[in-house]
């Protein structure tokens, strides 16, 4: 390598080939797409398991044709046995939380907008980058090897306590190798997104264009960098417990398994682990990732409604600070999880009062949500519309929590279809709304080309009117004592609610259905779609003020000046009714 | 299509509300002398979600409808108040809501884990296993003698792994497959995993308790209405979870007492 | 860290975007490890709440392997102090500072090995990762770190190929990052041997 010619501000030379473009890129906006990409992969396959599930819980004995091809053993004849129900519970639960909600929304657009909406022109550590990405990957192919081995996935759900996850095959079908590959397939994530966060933190802190302070940063780098700091610590702690599980699994360790455990007729030979070590463990973390998975949303949607709204927010340093907290408090409460598992019951109190606490910061930014809708100049498109449904589905799920934040309630309805309703509102479909008003808004910037606003529409309607018909009734089904994690409900008790399963199974059919309108969506205008300008939505931060797509190194050599706090709306511009960040123009 | 927007979010919004305001989903009747409690708090917390959940649906639709698709070139207004108004808002109601049923709304729970059950309480031995529970009596020595992990064997009926041989306590013991209990009597459950984490809970009973593997804990209750209840696994165990159950029978001091005597015999 | 064509020039006045960066990666690396120690110590703590195991007796070579990998932060000071000198226009004692370097690497591999034969002690007692909660945490605390410290020393051959190309092209933010891994791994040994050696 010679002297330093080279502008040290070109951090990597313009890719060539195949290989360097779209396999093994360093551009962020390649890697933004390939996260996006195995988040697409991961979701169709998790509902894919949710379709098989619900069917099973409301069909038991009819055939699912074909799937015994999958699995021989889990599904003779097509028929879904119980065990089955279990692997397809856990990889479902797995493969969204891990490789839908952490993957879409926080590395996938964090990757892609981050960079360039901090006027850089790429992440700080390009390699790492390219890694985190080829290691999550390589998570995903080993959780989803699990399918393929004899004795199927895991069946020890998500969540997967020791010690059945622990004990092996003693345990049951999937607790040998099926759950040791679970375990790996997340330590293996772990990793990846150590890297993916430190790598969002040094780039937000170290790479921000001239006159881009903190406070000029859009929300969603906010959301963002939040979300990496949270993700840090968070994969911090669950690595190590993987790997404490793993050895309790391959070595013979005892870290989770207590002595005088019989598991199938056999003594086994452990001795003095602690089963709530691993719930400590893994609800550290897991508090924390339902965060992970929503605050890159709630940053989004921000983003998407301040634009389509034509005015800012009452306060983005509010909705900024209220994230913070959010993320401050989130490693407070992770024992909301432990109600009834034998923790010492003042300390259930304890993690009760910053679980209600948590509702404070959540509401203030709804209500600047709906504060700033007052005087609106409100653009209907598909990406609002997402937006707008993500702050319906936030309040629905939000509402649930206060049930269950309260230890005495939760004596009742913890372990129910409740929690159930509560987490798929407020994690699973309110991040979801995220990623798809996400996707509708930047997929022009991401392609050049326009979605089809038509079919956007239409694919809004019924996954909103959708997903309230199968979620919803999961509360009721809770409140009356449903419990969940059941394959079928066979006895007295539970076998009337059978007509409100089935309700709620045909709408998550057609509901799932109406995700292939998305995806034919996706793939037809990425090819077909309108050419797009290079801001079609009049907007204001710096993604808007390069071609679509952007060029390999964003900003084409130059250096962007920011001149604006991000959202310079409802003002006198020269180009309408907004300033850009870029632009020296006065307001 | 804002205003279209709104109408539907109304119309999720009542419909959603309309089971709870119907009472068309409640909690099955209550047996126990804790659960009013749970139950109150329940409702309580129903009402002010019930209310924050239409308020803000609501206003939503409201709003969209209001401010959407309007004249191009039409000047935006901002909210008299602004943040500040928001802020304070969520302080304040939030703030008391919070601090009403965290604080104060800790009533059932202190019921059930802060006070000790009563001296003459009767003590039952819970046991969950993959994919059953057994329960055991202390007999006439009002002893439960001890475990032994190596003497289990289900083929032969000793569930627990007594050792009646050696341990004099455990010749009296009595092993049950279903849980009855006197009714208006305190119940002490002693609660043991024998391999991995269960969950013991009774709907009518407003109870559930994890067995955790390895940790001694218990609950106690008492019911106040005969009857037949299901018990339920609530912590996935394995592949018979979703068929693990027991009944919890609530009889008469006299008929409890019977049921007792002919276990014993049956041993 | 900084990705392989990046080209710097020589002891910027002040630190360029890219260069904080890697700094600042570096810091935000070893918050991340702090935590992830900080979960198994806390593992520690939970797991001996139920019940204790016989006390492990370190092997002696442990603290030979201490002394090893804190003189090996000096050295690395050393190698700093003469590159940087190398560089200037002074005498050049780039070659004294690449010599350092090497030692740093090779006190960096003795530690290694030390920590081997420790095990290999342990083993000899019949105390294996199995054995008892103590011999488990002894294992995991001990191996984890040597995992972490291949990153530096991964780090440290990779400068020392740099370095050996051409003088010119060493960035000095990149032997700062490294510089602070390395001395980050000593002092978490330091806190490790603390613990192995108190509740062992
Ligand atoms: C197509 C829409 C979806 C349907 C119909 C669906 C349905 C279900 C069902 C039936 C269960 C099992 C409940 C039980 O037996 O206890 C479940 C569990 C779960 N789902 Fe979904 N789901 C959907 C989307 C999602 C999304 C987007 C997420 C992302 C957060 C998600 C995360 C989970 C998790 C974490 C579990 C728990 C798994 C466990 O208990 O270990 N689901 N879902
Ligand atoms: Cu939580
Ligand atoms: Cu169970």
């Amino acid at each position: 390598m010679e002297e330093a010619v080279v502008p040290a501000a070109h951090v990597h030379a313009p890719p060539e080939g195949f290989i360097r473009k779209h396999v093994f890129s360093l551009d962020h906006k390649v890697i933004g797409k390939q996260y996006y990409g195995l988040g697409l992969v991961a979701v169709f396959i998790g509902m894919g398991l949710s379709w098989l599930m619900r069917f099973h819980l409301v069909w038991p004995t009819t055939k699912v044709p074909g799937l015994e091809l999958l699995s021989s053993t889990g599904a003779p004849g097509g028929v879904i046995t119980p065990e089955y129900y279990l692997s397809l519970l856990t990889m479902h639960g797995t493969l969204m939380v891990f490789f839908v909600l952490t993957n879409a929304p926080f590395a996938g657009f964090g990757n892609y907008f981050l960079p360039i909406q901090i006027g850089a022109e790429d992440m700080a550590f390009p390699r790492f980058n390219m890694m985190s990405f080829w290691i999550t990957f390589c998570a995903f192919i080993v959780l989803i090897l699990a399918f393929f081995i004899p004795d199927g996935p895991p069946i020890s759900g998500w969540t997967a306590y020791a010690p059945l996850s622990a004990v092996g095959k003693d345990a049951g079908p999937g607790l040998a190798w099926g759950q040791s590959l679970w375990a790996m397939s997340i330590a293996i994530f772990c990793v990846g997104q150590l890297f993916g966060s430190l790598n969002f933190i040094a780039t937000t802190l170290d790479l921000r264009a001239k006159g881009m302070t903190f406070m000029r940063m859009p929300i969603c780098t906010w959301a963002w960098f939040i979300t990496s700091a949270i993700g840090l610590l968070a994969f911090a702690v669950l690595l190590p417990a993987c790997l404490l599980l793993l050895l309790d699994r391959m070595a013979g360790t005892s870290f989770f398994i207590p002595a005088g455990l019989v598991i199938s007729d056999r003594l086994q030979n452990h001795a003095g682990g602690s089963p709530l070590l691993w719930q400590h463990l893994f609800w550290f973390f897991g508090h924390p990732e339902v965060y992970i998975a929503i605050l890159p949303a709630i940053g989004i949607v921000s983003h998407v409604l301040i634009t389509n709204m034509r005015k800012p927010m009452l306060s983005a340093k509010v909705l900024i600070y209220s994230m913070m907290s959010i993320g401050f408090l989130s490693w407070m409460v992770w024992g909301h999880h432990m109600f009834v598992s034998g923790m010492n019951p003042t300390s259930s109190l304890l993690f009760s009062f910053p679980t209600l606490t948590i509702t404070i910061p959540a509401t203030i930014i709804t209500l600047i949500w709906l504060g700033s809708l007052y005087g609106a100049n409100m653009q209907i498109n598909a990406a609002s519309l997402f937006a707008l449904g993500f702050v319906s589905m936030f309040v629905s799920g939000g509402v649930s929590g206060f049930f269950l934040a309260q230890p005495s309630i939760d004596i009742y309805l913890h372990a129910t279809y409740f929690v159930v309703g509560h987490f798929h509102m407020v994690m699973g479909v309110a991040a979801i709304f995220g990623i798809f008003s996400g996707t509708y808004f930047w997929f022009p910037k991401m392609s050049g080309r326009m979605m089809n606003e038509t079919l956007g529409k239409l694919h809004f309607w019924i996954t909103f009117i959708g997903t309230y018909c199968i979620f919803m009734p999961f509360h009721y089904l809770g409140l009356v004592g449903n419990v969940r994690r059941y394959s079928s409900f066979v006895d007295d008790f539970m076998a009337p609610l059978m007509p409100v399963h089935k309700f709620i199974s045909i709408a998550a059919f057609v509901t799932g259905a109406a995700q292939f309108i998305f995806l034919y969506n996706l793939i037809h205008s990425r090819f077909r779609g309108k050419q797009a300008s290079e801001n079609p939505w009049n907007a204001t931060s710096l993604e808007w003020s390069i071609p679509s797509p952007p060029p390999w190194d964003n900003f084409g050599g130059k250096h962007p000046v920011i001149y604006h706090d991000p959202y310079q709306y409802g003002v006198k511009g020269s180009k309408g009714d907004f300033v850009m960040q870029d632009s020296p123009e006065q307001v | 299509m804002g205003k279209f927007f709104a109408v539907i979010l109304t119309l999720i919004a009542l419909a959603s509300a309309y089971p709870i305001l119907t009472h068309m989903y409640v909690q099955p009747v209550d047996i126990s002398t804790h659960g009013h409690a749970i139950d109150e708090q329940l409702s309580d917390t129903m009402a002010e979600a019930g209310f924050a959940f239409l308020g803000a649906q609501l206003l939503l639709a409201f709003f969209v409808w209001k401010y959407s698709s309007r004249k191009n070139g039409v000047k935006v207004k901002h909210l008299p108040g602004g943040a500040k108004l928001m802020v304070a808002t969520a302080f304040i109601f939030v703030g008391t809501e919070v601090l009403a049923l965290g604080v104060l709304g800790q009533k059932a729970w202190a019921e059930v884990y802060f006070t000790a059950p009563k001296p003459d309480a009767l003590q039952v031995q819970a046991q969950a296993g993959q994919f059953a529970f057994y329960f055991r009596y202390p007999g006439a020595d009002e002893k439960f003698a001890p475990l032994h992990p190596d003497k289990i064997d289900e083929g032969n009926g000793n569930y627990f792994g007594l050792d009646p041989a050696n341990d004099v306590e455990a010749r009296d013991d009595i092993v049950t497959a279903e849980l009855a209990i006197p009714v208006n009597r305190e119940i002490h459950l002693l609660m043991h995993a024998k391999d991995v984490g269960h969950s013991f809970y009774v709907r009518e009973l407003r109870i559930q308790q994890d067995f955790v593997p390895g940790l001694d804990l218990s609950v106690h209750f008492t019911a106040t209405k005969t009857g037949k209840y299901e018990i339920v696994c609530t912590q996935l165990c394995g592949l018979g979870h979703y068929n693990m159950k027991a009944y919890l029978n609530v009889l008469s001091q006299e008929d409890f007492d019977k049921w007792l005597k002919e276990k014993a015999s049956e041993q | 860290m900084a990705s392989g064509t990046y080209t710097q020039i020589v002891s910027p006045s002040h630190l360029a975007g890219p260069d904080r960066a890697s700094r600042s990666g570096i810091w935000v690396g070893i918050f991340a490890i702090t935590m992830s120690f900080a979960a198994f110590t806390s593992a520690l703590y939970v797991r001996q709440g139920s019940g204790e195991a016989a006390h492990i007796v370190l092997p002696p070579v442990i603290y030979a392997n201490t002394l090893a990998l804190l003189l090996s932060s000096l050295t690395l000071e050393k190698a700093r102090r003469g590159i940087a000198k190398g560089l200037g226009p002074e005498v050049d004692e780039s070659a004294a500072g690449m010599a350092w370097l090497v030692v740093t690497l090779i006190l960096g591999l003795a530690f290694v090995a030390g920590q081997c034969l420790a095990w290999r002690s342990l083993a000899t007692q019949g105390l294996y990762l199995a054995t008892n909660s103590n011999s488990s945490f002894f294992y995991v605390f001990t191996a984890m770190h040597v995992l972490h410290l291949f990153g530096g020393i991964a780090a440290l051959a990779y400068l020392i190929g740099r370095l050996a190309g051409s003088l010119r092209t060493f960035g000095q933010s990149l032997f700062g990052a490294i510089a602070i891994y390395w001395h980050f791994m000593g002092v978490l040994w330091l806190y490790l041997l603390l613990v192995i050696g108190t509740r062992l």
